[in-house]
């Protein structure tokens, strides 16, 4: 049996097709305004989320600390005067931090916990020395926190007894090589003759200049905060839950807790004025995508006068013909959102074969999510649906008559 | 009406239909028709332009709504009936022959006389293509059945609206000036076609015409002269059922 189509839609295509030229300049319209939308939409999502992931790269996601010290006023009701100095804050262990850690652990949503005890010091070598921050911590737990067995340029992320990780600049700056010796000085006075075991480029020069690893007990030797650490490093499975999760946090430890959206305020910012403008975008293509289906539908409903009256003349409902005008509408947006779509994917390749980082590497990879295609058709259908509405009304209402003398 | 005399196809009772109602303008085309079309009748409406021939065809054929009196079709007032049921009935029981074809188009002969069955269905089957294709056979244009009717000659045109009009097999064909613009001896074809088709289907036909030559070849002259019923002329009596 041959495949018949129904009312609706034979007639629906074959007046597309009938009108030819009318046809391919609304699908073409339809097609450039979602090949605009799904580029920008992959494109904008793909170099944010690489924003994201690159600041992320060197940073936990929410960082615990020991509560600030503060002044107490120790003036009594009648007093008049009273004069608080900022407290200098020292160097402190989080308090109970075993405990801390296992309840941060097992807060939902936290992946990875990292102790560290982390503080201020000088790395010399012979007349040379520069400014570190020494950076005491657990390499298997570190590594979940930051992915530094990425970043290695030589030797191995691992620390042990007086092997210790550098920056690549440090390196530089302080003539070292793998296995080469440096010693580390603290403001108290102690000091440690420290081996490269490892030299990382984080992609960020200051972290590259200052970052200097070693074992947790060695760091808290220096630094004189005996089994205590500074501070205990999250990772958080969705990372723009990090917000709450350190509310939580802060609500059940009374501790000091950051997260990286705070610290990154700006960038958030930016990243959400970046969405906005995109959302502007992409709502003004739709528009006139709309507005052009719309106006080519009613100029063929005026054209197409004659063929509706015929239509209604053989018994053809309103309904009927409301259904012809309002197909013609979602065929041209499913079949606009898919050649679209494949004009977004092009797009993609040339430019991400245009569009380079520093290193040479594509800016953003030349691939389309499936879901995009997905929303694109999603919308460009009932766009093209909606914008046929008041045409194809029009249609129906159309007085057979009056249509057949036209 | 004798019990044996075929029952009226369509029967009009004091129609009457004016334009811009309610407006300073306000025309009435029909003063009151009163006028019955029996099964198998052949009758020709003759009147001159302006009398209100096109305006009665388009009450007849439910495509407008009288202003006034009743419209039966079989039997049935049609003014109680809702448009979505008043569009139904006259896609089923009336078939239409325009003076200008109005064929579809986009579409080839076949599609064209495949529509109305179309429209009722919904959707084409195979009963209706080989009806189709036995029509246009009967039109004598089987061998043109997949053409465009841009690519048809007037009169193959006019037979193509004719095999349509019959495509559920209406018991009422409504022909405006289906010769107008055809030359005489085309014209005589298709005259002689409905004619034809009126005899084997019984179907009632109305066809308006300003030929007196077609006129007086119908069963039945109808002269309308400024929207009423001038004279009304039997020729020949309709014929009886065997």
């Amino acid at each position: 049996m041959k495949f018949r189509l129904s009312f609706a839609w034979l007639v629906a295509l074959r007046f597309l097709r009938e009108g030819r030229m009318q046809t391919l300049l609304i699908l073409a319209g339809t097609t450039g305004g979602v090949a605009v939308i799904v580029f920008l939409t992959q494109l904008i999502t793909q170099l944010q989320a690489q924003i994201v992931d690159r600041v992320l790269g060197s940073q936990a996601h929410v960082i615990l600390r020991p509560p600030e010290e503060s002044n107490r006023r120790a003036v009594d009701e009648d007093g008049y005067a009273t004069l608080i100095e900022p407290r200098a804050q020292r160097l402190r262990s989080i308090d109970q931090w075993e405990t801390v850690m296992r309840l941060a652990a097992a807060t939902p949503g936290v992946t990875a916990v990292s102790p560290m005890a982390t503080g201020p010091g000088f790395a010399v070598r012979g007349q040379a020395n520069r400014a570190i921050a020494l950076m005491g911590v657990d390499a298997e737990r570190y590594r979940q926190i930051v992915r530094m067995e990425e970043y290695m340029q030589s030797g191995r992320f691992a620390v042990a007894g007086t092997h210790a990780v550098i920056g690549v600049e440090l390196a530089r700056d302080l003539g070292l090589r793998l296995g080469d010796k440096l010693r580390v000085a603290v403001a108290n006075g102690r000091d440690e003759l420290l081996q490269v075991g490892g030299i990382f480029d984080i992609g960020n020069k200051d972290l590259n200049r200052r970052w200097v690893f070693v074992t947790l007990p060695l760091a808290q030797s220096l630094l004189d905060l005996p089994g205590g650490v500074s501070n205990l490093d999250l990772t958080v499975a969705d990372i723009f839950e990090a917000r709450a999760i350190a509310d939580t946090l802060r609500g059940a430890t009374g501790l000091s807790v950051d997260n990286w959206m705070q610290t990154n305020a700006q960038l958030l910012a930016a990243l959400r004025n970046q969405t906005v403008s995109n959302n502007l975008i992409r709502s003004f293509v739709t528009l006139i995508v709309a507005l052009g289906i719309a106006s080519v539908l009613v100029v063929s409903v005026v054209q197409k006068q004659k063929e509706i009256g015929i239509l209604r003349a053989m018994g053809a409902s309103r309904g009927m013909i409301l259904r012809v005008f309002l197909i013609q509408g979602a065929v041209v947006g499913a079949v606009g959102s898919v050649a679209g779509s494949a004009l977004a994917f092009t797009l993609l390749q040339v430019f991400s074969s245009i569009y380079r980082n520093a290193d040479g590497s594509p800016l953003f990879a030349a691939e389309l999510e499936p879901r995009f295609m997905v929303m694109a058709a999603l919308v460009a259908t009932s766009v093209g649906l909606l914008s046929a509405l008041i045409p194809a009304r029009r249609a129906a209402r159309m007085d057979p008559v009056q249509a057949i003398r036209s | 009406m004798n019990a044996s005399a075929p029952p009226p196809v369509i029967e009009l009772r004091g129609l009457r239909k004016a334009y811009n109602l309610g407006t300073p303008v306000e025309t009435e085309v029909l003063h009151g028709i009163d006028l019955s079309l029996a099964e198998g009748e052949f009758a020709a409406l003759i009147g001159p332009s302006g009398s209100g021939k096109s305006t009665l065809l388009n009450l007849i054929g439910l495509l407008e709504q009288p202003t006034r009196g009743q419209l039966l079709m079989g039997g049935r007032d049609t003014a109680q009936l809702p448009e979505a049921e008043l569009t139904a009935l006259r896609g089923r029981s009336i078939g239409f022959v325009f003076q200008f074809h109005h064929l579809l188009p986009a579409f080839s002969a076949l599609e064209n006389v495949m529509m109305p069955a179309i429209i009722a269905r919904g959707v084409a089957d195979d009963e209706a293509e080989a009806d189709a294709l036995a029509l246009l056979e009967a039109v004598g244009l089987k061998a043109h059945a997949h053409k465009k009717p841009a690519a048809l000659s007037g009169g193959q045109q006019q037979r193509v609206a004719i095999a349509r009009a019959l495509a559920l097999r209406p018991r009422l064909i409504l022909a405006d000036e289906p010769t107008g613009n055809l030359d005489t001896h085309t014209a005589d074809e298709i005259f002689a076609l409905l004619r034809s088709f009126n005899q084997e289907q019984r179907c009632a036909c109305l066809i308006v015409t300003h030929d007196p030559r077609l006129a007086a070849r119908s069963d039945r002259v109808i002269r309308l002269v400024d929207g009423r019923l001038d004279s009304d002329t039997l020729f020949t009596p309709p014929l009886q059922e065997n």
